[in-house]
């Protein structure tokens, strides 16, 4: 137990490590993520200069609310990518049956990849853009300090769901001969229902409860509100409820589908 | 036969042969995906609905307040419409230049430069896949219904600039695709970097002007010429007041603006080229 | 006529290295320094050296990919980084790494779009494209995908790409890396032929010697981007003394073999390695060896490009 352990940690570090040489990209990235703060930030002002509390939050929490989404945009893979590029890869060389049959587990090791990932880029990509958000707009950091803790919990959970849907569309090529369709329509679901483009208290009746319950709110949503300290006590807790449940299922169902390939992978013979 | 030996070329030939190059490499990456007809109308469809979230933001918005910087929804349809077309054509013919880094990587670039033809209309023209008609296409719809919606009178100037800033729009943005991607000839991972010009700009050309700091706008006038995209001719057409005061020829200078910008990205490409350090080694 | 002249040319890059945890230090390399030499019409010349001598980095200048940073340089009457284009209607290339062809697209395909970009008169296409077809045996292959392709058939298929337009010079940098034997003998065939038939200068960088010696009266030698050696293969073999390997593998483990025209260089159990030199028949040395010892298998290994230029350093010093 202890040995597999340390086997995920190291594929997790140097997972880590391989997105930390990418250094160019990433400040590319840093640049980018603030540009479009700025832009977006704007214009939430203006909506809420218009509507004083709109949706419950007050303008500063609006504006925060921009800065806290494009943080978490590459970290959580709002557009996807991570290792769905890597696994994609394996498809198009036919790495991808061997795989299935490593002694390593195919999910545990992508998991793993994909959170040395995220934690590389929530230390790259965030510090910027909320330092940007809080000289020049003002943007409102948690005042307790316990938020902090929370909120990095949160996005840890935001990393599984993201994880567990992501998988579910790589996995989608045993069966479809391309992927990139899926992959294609997953990125607009997950851009709109997630509330990284906006809010989804501000969606209509009827769209903003589905949004509400579905799980890409799990990805910008949730954590952004805890940070917001916009739900407190035991909303929290539902918040954070919410998030692992929707982790749980995803994973479980990743797992199944892994199965459903491994057995197809033996019927064809590789 | 003349052209078979090589013989010294005029610019207007030059241009010409550029654009024909382009059609060429073009017209084989779109037989080269009909290897993968399937999932092109999915692809298609698919684009269409990641450019349209940008404006269904705007119609969100817009069931909150009437007004947005002191604009009218159909209004910012004819911002939105205006500058996703710009940019959706822009990127439909030369948006593939971004992934020049790649390009140099692989060491595709050059074998581009070993074909008697630019490397630019190359460049541009790689991996062309007319899925991306997907923004052009819903920004014209976007486009149409706030034509009809608006309050103006369409009068005969004022169609022509609309036309205007229309090309010039897509003029400007094809030179920030091939500008920002110049930096790749140093710069080999920055191809992110350069969205904040594009799609960055485009999302910027969205919303009013009033909305943002005058620091910015005029940042966008007199720096990036991304406010002749379309912020100073619609201002005209509209008949509003510019936030920054400046002359009214501003509201005119769209053409010049696309001219000099291609001047420049011009400029800076045969920089890049010249520094090319050749792939891998 | 010269066909392709240089006169000290020279290209640097600067590189940025890591100096410590954080700093980068700026340091100039001259992948080619003061390079001048001069091919005729014709002529077959094989360009070799070792990794990161500087090879490609020549190629790549002379097709107009690199402008140089110092010196002179022509090929077919024009200046390869001022008038690219005009120049690559005049120069076939091929890059033994790297293909030129469309991957997901017919051959047929890749060389209608070479009729179009290098704008050859039809009847010319016609002509070339059935000559190449035939030497190169494409025929049944037109119409499958270059992805489909084995590594010796896309070569031939980069080859006829490459000279479908009447190129004056072919530049060919490892035509025959990673293929297979009979692959290899039909590339070099072609090649005689299109050089010695069709009058076709040819420039070829390798690292296989027997491309050379079946193809190239003459040979340059490049090292940190200076010519070493400019003349015949004789000479360099002279001047490097190279000699090739004979591995033999015994029953078992025996004292290191003793036959005439030979030395043993290096004993692992029942394997051994004799070097002879070069230009020496390796039968006379295979029969001693099997007449007075238990032979199980062997093979002759040439010399690799390294070895005799390391060994030329060894005999000749560089001034």
């Amino acid at each position: 137990m202890g040995s597999a352990a340390r086997l995920y940690l190291a594929i997790a570090r140097g997972s880590f490590r391989r997105y930390s040489t990418y250094r160019a990209a990433t400040l590319a990235g840093v640049f980018t993520n603030t540009v479009f703060g700025f832009i977006l930030a704007y214009t939430f002002l203006a909506l809420w200069r218009a509507r004083p509390g709109l949706g419950g939050y007050d303008t500063s929490q609006a504006v925060t609310y921009i800065w806290i989404s494009q943080s978490l945009l590459v970290t959580v893979a709002v557009w996807g990518g991570g290792f769905q590029d890597d696994v994609q890869e394996r498809f198009r060389t036919g790495d991808i049956a061997v795989d299935l049959y490593r002694p390593v587990d195919f999910l545990g090791w992508w998991l793993a990849a994909d959170l040395g990932r995220a934690a590389f880029q929530l230390l790259a990509r965030s510090v910027a853009p909320i330092t940007a958000g809080v000289l020049a707009f003002h943007a409102r950091l948690p005042h307790s300090a316990l938020t902090w803790p929370v909120f990095l919990l949160s996005v840890l959970l935001a990393v599984l769901v993201s994880f567990g849907l992501r998988y579910l569309v790589s996995l989608s090529g045993f069966w479809l001969h391309d992927s990139d369709g899926v992959r294609a329509v997953m990125l607009v679901v997950a851009m709109f229902l997630s509330g990284m483009l906006l809010p989804l208290g501000l969606f209509p009746d009827g769209l903003r409860q589905a949004a509400q319950v579905l799980p890409w709110a799990a990805l910008v949503q949730v954590p952004a509100d805890i940070f917001l300290e916009r739900s407190t006590g035991s909303q929290v807790l539902g918040g954070l409820g919410f998030q692992l449940a929707w982790a749980v299922v995803l994973l479980a169902l990743g797992r199944a589908a892994q199965l459903l390939a491994t057995r197809k992978v033996v019927v064809q013979g590789g | 036969m003349a052209e078979y030996l090589g013989e010294r070329e005029s610019g207007v030939e030059r241009l010409r042969w550029a654009v024909r190059s382009w059609q060429l490499t073009a017209a084989m990456w779109t037989r080269a995906a009909m290897a993968y007809r399937a999932s092109f109308a999915l692809m298609l469809v698919a684009n269409v609905l990641i450019t349209s979230l940008d404006f269904v933001v705007v119609v969100l918005m817009f069931q909150h307040t009437d007004r947005l910087g002191g604009w009218t929804l159909p209004e910012l349809g004819l911002l939105y419409g205006t500058s996703a077309f710009a940019l959706g054509t822009a990127d439909l013919l030369v948006g593939s230049v971004d992934s020049l880094g790649e390009r140099i990587r692989a060491g595709t670039l050059d074998v581009m430069l070993i074909r008697p033809a630019p490397a630019l209309s190359q460049v541009c023209a790689e991996r062309f896949s007319l899925r991306r008609l997907g923004r052009p296409a819903q920004a014209t719809a976007v486009l149409a219904w706030s034509v009809s919606a608006v309050r103006v009178d369409w009068t005969w100037d004022r169609v022509l600039l609309l036309a205007a800033l229309l090309v010039s729009g897509t003029v400007i943005f094809s030179a920030l695709f091939i500008g920002g991607a110049t930096l790749q000839f140093w710069w080999g991972e920055a191809k992110e970097l350069q969205n904040s010009f594009t799609y960055g700009g485009a999302t910027l050309l969205h919303y009013p002007p009033t909305v943002f700091a005058k620091e910015l706008v005029a940042g966008v006038t007199f720096g990036l010429p991304l406010a002749f995209v379309n912020w100073l001719p619609l201002l005209h057409i509209l008949g509003k007041p510019d936030p920054l005061g400046l002359p009214a020829a501003f509201q005119f200078a769209s053409p010049l603006a696309a001219a000099g910008s291609v001047l420049v990205a011009g400029v800076a490409w045969r920089a890049g080229l010249r520094a090319y350090r050749g792939a891998g080694n | 006529m010269a066909l392709i002249e240089l006169e000290d040319v020279a290209r640097t890059f600067t590189i940025r290295a890591k100096v410590g945890r954080l700093r980068r230090e700026r340091r100039e390399v001259r992948a080619v320094d003061g390079l001048s030499f001069t091919v005729q019409a014709g002529e077959c010349v094989g360009y070799i050296g070792p990794n990161g001598a500087g090879k490609s980095t020549t190629i790549k200048m002379l097709t107009g990919i690199l402008v140089p940073s110092a010196g002179r340089l022509r090929v077919a009457g024009v200046d390869p980084a001022r008038e690219r284009t005009r120049l690559a209607r005049r120069i076939g290339v091929v890059f033994g790494q790297r293909t030129t062809l469309w991957w997901d697209l017919p051959l047929r395909d890749s060389y209608e779009l070479a009729r179009r970009i290098y704008r050859i008169p039809d009847a010319r296409y016609r002509a070339n494209l059935d000559r190449c077809v035939e030497l190169l045996e494409l025929g049944p292959l037109l119409d499958t995908p270059v992805r489909q392709l084995s590594l010796g058939q896309r070569m031939r298929g980069d080859l006829a790409a490459a000279l479908l337009h009447d190129p004056q010079v072919l530049y060919l940098d490892e035509p025959t890396i990673g293929l297979d034997v009979v692959s290899k003998v039909r590339v070099r065939e072609f090649l005689r032929e299109i050089n010695t038939g069709a009058g076709t200068t040819v420039l070829l960088t390798t690292h296989d010697l027997t491309d050379i010696e079946q193809l190239c009266g003459r040979v340059m030698v490049i090292d940190h981007g200076r010519m070493v050696y400019d003349g015949g293969l004789d000479g360099l073999h002279a001047t490097g003394q190279s000699e090739r390997t004979l591995v033999v593998d015994l029953a078992g483990p025996s004292a290191p073999i003793e036959v005439p025209g030979a030395r043993v260089v290096k004993v692992d159990g029942a394997r051994q390695w004799l070097a002879f030199p070069a230009e020496d028949s390796a039968a006379p040395i295979v029969a001693a060896v099997a007449a007075g010892y238990p032979l199980l298998d062997l093979s002759v290994r040439e010399p690799a490009i390294e070895d005799v230029i390391a060994r030329m350093y060894a005999k000749v010093p560089i001034g």
